[in-house]
């Protein structure tokens, strides 16, 4: 199962709601969340990691803009 | 760079701002605050507006340099670590009218989140009922946020959007210096009794605010995201910040003597049960909706938020209308019109909370 979200100009808590969901709905698997401001990328990680996913930041599309690559086993 | 950055985000960096807030808070009281009030946004916010002469009551009217210093002190870290990011456009109306209402409500109850805590701090039980009563509008606000609700996407914009909160801040800054008069006896309103009156020197508020806005900025201090998010997603993160700010604030608090247990004659409080729970539920579900307390929307806006910066000008403004219709509380009770400004906020609230939702997607 994979699941994609762009989060990115929505403030806090909507990124970690859409990424609870998605974690939700899969259990496991790989979920691509971009976001753009560094709080929800810690906010998203936090969630993510507390749910025993990892995390990985991959490239910037542009400056301050992450792509976080959630997954679990 | 990157060993600071860990440290903020951690659990010890949420634990040092708290307990940062929880020691200097009891100290500016010491220092001259008004009781349980050494950081208050919503009670400083009303000092300010009644200052501009937004509202008449002059008990309560003094520019507080901590509330300069919140935005100023987050917009210096958000420049030093690279995360100044203008920003607007996720309906700001909305976001103008929760902060008037959540004004109303705070003001009903008399005191932001931060004071609530700093008043159970000190021994006012009547802060019990409004911590309740918060809690309970946050849970009512993740229910919204469960079912889609969502103000929608700001957009990224052009520098000047950033800098006008921070530049409004210098402006009030430069007010609170020198006190100019515009008009005869005023504005620049300034308390000659009461609470507004009563206050720490301009320097040292001044230093305490860019301490605690810099702090906040970097550890993302939240009082409404910390019962938020052990609600919607169990995460105790947030919460454990504003756990050490109750106990320590309390254990300074006793130290300086200023411990009083009891419900009955409060400083700047009243002991109406219902309207501590339900103003505070107001601001609760308010805060919910707009993502965030006082005093975080404070930081946003200097980070180049231009929707907390809208949200924290619905606030002063909102100040501005409890005074002036009768809806703010006193030690006495709640104002004439305040149950019922209560009531329309809740109305309102839940209206958007209902009708700004996005369709699920799957």
């Amino acid at each position: 199962m994979s699941e994609k979200i762009d989060a990115r100009g929505l403030s806090c808590p909507q990124p970690v709601v859409l990424v609870k969901k998605a974690i939700d709905k899969i259990g496991k698997g790989e979920i691509e969340v971009w976001v753009d401001t560094v709080t929800s990328k810690e906010n998203v990680s936090r969630l993510a990691r507390n749910a025993g996913f990892e995390v990985s930041e991959e490239e910037k599309e542009k400056e301050g803009e992450f792509l976080l690559k959630l997954s679990k086993r | 760079m990157s060993k600071t950055l860990s440290f903020f985000a951690s659990r010890w960096g949420i634990i040092f701002a708290g307990a940062f807030i929880g020691i200097l808070a009891p100290l500016l009281q010491k220092l001259g605050n008004p009781a349980n009030m050494g950081i208050c946004v919503a009670c400083m916010e009303r000092d300010i507006a009644g200052a501009l002469g937004l509202h008449r009551a002059d008990v309560v009217q003094y520019l507080r340099p901590e509330i300069m210093g919140f935005v100023l002190g987050a917009l210096i870290a958000a420049l030093m670590f690279r995360e100044f990011k203008p920003r607007t456009g996720s309906a700001p109306i909305i976001r103008f009218f929760l902060g008037v209402f959540a004004m109303i409500g705070a003001l009903v109850f008399l005191g932001c989140p931060w004071r609530a805590l700093l008043r159970l701090a000190g021994g006012d039980g009547n802060a019990i009922l409004g911590l309740a009563g918060l809690a309970f509008g946050i849970w009512s606000g993740v229910q919204f946020l469960k079912g889609g609700y969502n103000l929608g996407r700001a957009t990224a914009t052009k520098p000047a959007a950033g800098w006008v909160m921070p530049v409004l801040m210098v402006v009030l800054l430069i007010f609170a210096i020198f006190t100019p008069q515009f008009a005869p006896g005023g504005p620049i309103f300034t308390s000659t009794k009461g609470p507004g009156a009563a206050h720490a020197p301009l320097i040292i508020s001044l230093i305490v605010g860019l301490g605690v806005g810099f702090l906040a900025q970097r550890t993302r201090f939240c009082t409404m995201g910390a019962i938020r998010d052990v609600i919607l997603i169990r995460d105790f993160h947030l919460f454990s910040g504003i756990l050490t700010l109750a106990v320590v604030a309390f254990v300074v608090n006793l130290v300086l003597g200023q411990f009083k247990i009891g419900f009955a004659n409060q400083p700047i409080a009243h002991d109406n049960h219902l309207w501590n729970f339900l103003g505070m539920a107001l601001s609760g579900l308010a805060f919910a909706l707009a993502g965030g307390c006082p005093g975080r929307q404070l930081i946003l806006s200097g980070e180049g938020d231009g929707d907390a910066a809208v949200f924290v000008v619905g606030m002063i403004v909102g100040a501005g209308i409890a005074h002036n219709f009768a809806l703010a509380s006193s030690a006495k009770g709640p104002g004439a019109f305040g149950p019922a400004a209560v009531v329309i906020g809740l109305v309102f609230c839940l209206l958007i909370g209902f009708s700004m939702r996005e369709r699920s997607r799957a």
